[in-house]
């Protein structure tokens, strides 16, 4: 298992390079720069604005240096923020972010898993078609218009819960979640109703029914165990997935988190806050498919003796 | 007394295809202390009928239409699902073919082993494991209390098939439903399995109804038997009557196709060697500890002109993986392989492709091994194009005469695979492997899959291809009553080595090797 993992950061290290290396030279071939701005800024305090940024050197030169300085822990200055660092910039947001993306994934996992084993227990028959018939809704629907929906139909039509903010009201983080969550539990839905289909089909289900067992017993013991496995190796690129794409949500609810600093730099021609954050967002894919590659396999006897057995 | 009587059982299923009547107005009754041995080909209905008693079918789209099973004296097949459920893995339990798919891979063996107690009897934890430990001591599964917590895929199908049978007794039920419970084993662990069950029986005085398509065994255990075919029963009688007066047909058929006894084929032996293979070894990874095994080990052979040499042995063996090498299709790790004196090893994939044509390969599943997107046409035409055997101008005329060759109709070629029955597709890959004239042709397991009447049909096949075509074969398998039937010769393999290679009839009549003596002390014949 440990040389499993530690082949897996290796194999980790061309990616980020890669990724660091091409938005590095792409985001300086696209028209326009940091510092301008509608208001011409004055040639001499553009001159000096690069200097103080060391755009003024040659590109190569800039690349190394930002290399060096982010072995560091470095990841420069922004250039919109000043007197932020960006890595300060990101962890600011994080907390936020995360609690959204995590309350997200609950949402995402109950709905989903409750959907599909639902929908995976009568396959072809209305309890099939009715919850994926959503789940296909759901993943159609743009989260630009269910937020709002859901603000109209729960906030001001029923006044359930407050329609804006993160952790000023109670329930405030109730609509942003179920609003974030809602895509990935139609995924999850369809994923457990695969992955529940072929258990079920299974000769050593026929073994748990033969046995005379409740069925609530060879559904929670013995299918879902591995029914779920598709499941858990989507929630890593999952999770990253919602903290990435939060941004949407966090504007239209008002949240104060991580998403904003993405869609912003962007525009900004930020260079070193589109590096931060895409070497921030990278490196959690990265880690989070590691992550839930490693509970699959943990999930698996077999594989997790495999493993242990193989070199840990 | 019978325990379990069962009238007039009908069970369809609605498929979009159509309506299926798998179990036809069938009657049979168990006695208490009794072996009731079902048997039948694939598709009888055999299975079903006594899936349909315990509310094992997947309904819908099966729907039992009408029948009363009377088990002491109540009607299981009016029962609630939550009375069925009471009744399933307490006093009726169920054994299964295959023990590699039968037992949860997720969970525990001590964890599937107590299920039954804590469900149907509300007995504690630690109980239950000391009577699952028992249990597992009385089927012979040795260290059983070091082995409570270990994975089903730490166990061998054997020690598995234990396993089994363990869980389906610990409750000390009044019948056993055994399902082919010794089809997917080797047959010395077959002969293991097959003891323990009728042990167990006697001991515990319990009824058991033993559904199998394979009569040997059935005629070695069962008390009484029911023939079944198509959904219906065609014969039931006290064993005795069935094998040795059999009243219907189809009995009789069914005795007729399981071969007993000589070599029955000529032999077509030249004086030539064709094939001659010399310290050939092939090494596999083992996944389980990253390290290479050897599945042939040093293995020397030769094969003569027009012979049909047999290899047997257990699974595992190294036996598949002997042709496979010889093919070149696996690449072995060392040794020489001489067709007609060429050296086979170490040729790059173009100077082996006109030797390819020559050498050809029958597989085991022909489910499996046809491509299910080409029609018969194209799977035949292929090897003919691709060695230039025939031309686009011939190549009608070449299929449709392989197609005559394997007792297909020539209007079936513009089929797919999946309208075909399996005896039917085995004929196409015989066919394709024959497609390209070759003069040698590996068979691995050409006919496991296949039933015994369809098995017959397809044996003959091969006999009239062998001699028409002047075919030499190395025919793989481990069914040693369809080896001794077909082969001039026969080579035995263990664990990658020859235990002994000689003429078929002086093998059986005097072999000198323990191995040898006890694979075929454990094939029961008729």
């Amino acid at each position: 298992m440990i040389r499993f993992t530690i082949m897996r950061l290796l194999q980790a290290i061309p990616v980020l390079f890669t990724v660091i290396t091409v938005t590095f030279f792409l985001i300086r071939q696209a028209p326009g720069g940091p510092f301008d701005a509608e208001k011409p800024v004055i040639p001499a305090v553009k001159r000096a604005l690069e200097a103080k940024y060391n755009l003024d050197q040659p590109i190569f030169q800039q690349y190394l240096s930002y290399f060096g300085d982010l072995f560091k822990g470095d990841m420069g200055p922004s250039f919109k923020y000043p007197g932020w660092q960006v890595e300060d910039l990101i962890m600011s947001g994080l907390p936020i972010t995360a609690e959204l993306a995590f309350y997200a994934l609950l949402v995402a996992l109950v709905i989903g898993v409750l959907a599909g084993c639902v929908a995976a227990l009568k396959p072809n028959s209305p309890q099939d078609y009715i919850p994926m018939s959503l789940a296909m809704i759901g993943i159609c629907f743009p989260t630009f218009l269910l937020g709002p929906l859901l603000v109209l139909i729960f906030g001001f039509g029923l006044n359930l819960v407050p329609v804006s903010g993160w952790g000023d009201l109670p329930g405030d983080k109730i609509l942003p979640s179920i609003t974030l969550g809602a895509a990935y539990a139609a995924y999850v839905a369809r994923l457990t109703r695969g992955g529940m289909l072929e258990v079920l089909n299974q000769d050593y289900i026929r073994t748990a029914r033969a046995k005379g067992l409740p069925e609530w017993v060879v559904i929670c013991k013995h299918a879902l165990r591995g029914g779920l496995i598709p499941t858990v190796s989507f929630l890593g690129p999952a999770f990253a997935g919602l903290l990435a794409g939060s941004f949407v949500v966090e504007t239209i609810f008002q949240i104060p988190g991580l998403g904003r600093f993405y869609v912003q730099a962007a525009f900004n021609r930020d260079y070193t806050m589109i590096l931060g954050t895409t070497i921030f967002l990278s490196t959690l894919i990265v880690v989070f498919n590691l992550l839930s590659d490693l509970l699959a396999t943990w999930l698996n006897p077999r594989l997790r003796q495999q493993y242990s057995g193989g070199g840990s | 007394m019978s325990i379990l009587d069962v009238k007039n059982l009908t069970t369809r299923f609605h498929t979009r295809n159509g309506v299926v009547t798998a179990v036809d107005d069938v009657s049979f009754s168990v006695d208490k202390g009794e072996i009731l041995g079902i048997v039948g080909e694939s598709g009888s209905g055999k299975s079903v009928s006594c899936y349909s008693l315990l509310g094992l079918i997947p309904m819908p789209p099966g729907n039992i239409e009408s029948g009363v099973a009377l088990f002491e004296g109540r009607d299981l097949l009016a029962m609630s699902e939550s009375e069925l459920r009471a009744v399933r893995g307490d006093d009726i339990a169920m054994i299964f073919q295959d023990p590699m798919t039968s037992l949860n891979p997720f969970l525990t063996i001590g964890e599937q082993l107590i299920e039954p107690l804590i469900y149907h009897r509300g007995i504690k934890r630690a109980a239950a494991k000391a009577r699952a430990i028992e249990l597992m001591e009385e089927t012979g599964i040795v260290n059983a209390q070091g082995r409570f917590n270990a994975y089903p895929h730490e166990f061998s199908g054997g020690m598995r098939q234990r396993v089994m049978i363990a869980m389906a007794l610990i409750n000390e039920p009044k019948l056993l439903i055994a399902d082919e419970p010794t089809t997917a084993l080797d047959v010395t662990i077959q002969k293991q399995i097959l003891e323990l069950i009728a042990d167990l029986q006697k001991r515990r005085d319990l009824a058991v109804i033993f559904i199998s398509h394979d009569l040997g065994v059935v005629r070695h255990l069962a008390d009484r038997v029911v023939v079944m075919k198509e959904g219906k029963v065609v014969e039931q009688n006290v064993t005795e009557s069935i094998f040795e007066n059999p009243q219907d047909q189809y009995t009789q058929d069914l005795l007729d196709a399981i071969p007993s006894g000589e070599k029955v084929n000529e032999d077509l032996r030249g004086d030539e060697i064709l094939i001659e293979v010399s310290g050939l070894t092939t090494e596999f990874l083992d996944r389980n500890t990253g390290k290479p095994f050897k599945a042939v080990d040093d293995v020397s052979f030769n094969i003569q002109h027009n012979e049909i040499l047999g290899l047997v042995g257990e699974s595992g063996s190294g036996k598949s993986t002997i042709g496979r090498s010889i093919l070149q299709l696996v690449e072995p790790s060392s040794g020489s392989v001489l067709f007609r004196g060429e050296e086979l090893l170490g040729q790059s994939a173009k100077q082996l492709k006109p030797i390819r044509r020559r050498m050809q390969m029958i597989f085991q599943d022909p489910y499996a091994s046809l491509n299910p997107r080409m029609t018969v046409y194209d799977t035949l035409a292929e090897p003919l194009l691709y060695h230039n055997v025939a031309t686009r101008g011939t190549i009608d005329a070449h299929v449709l005469e392989l197609m005559d060759d394997v007792g297909l109709a020539r209007s079936a070629v513009k089929k797919y695979p999946h309208e075909f029955s399996g005896g039917q597709r085995q004929r196409i890959a015989i066919g394709r492997a024959i497609a390209t004239k070759p003069e040698f042709i590996v068979a691995d397991e050409p006919v496991s899959a296949l039933d015994v009447t369809i098995q017959k049909q397809i044996l003959e096949l091969i006999m009239n291809l062998v001699a028409k075509h002047n075919l030499t074969m190395l025919f793989v398998s481990h069914d040693l009553s369809v080896v001794r039937s077909l082969c001039d010769r026969v080579l035995v393999l263990q664990y990658g080595k020859i235990v002994e290679i000689g003429e078929t009839e002086s093998l059986w009549s005097s072999s000198k090797e323990d191995y040898t003596q006890k694979l075929m002390a454990a094939v029961h014949t008729l």
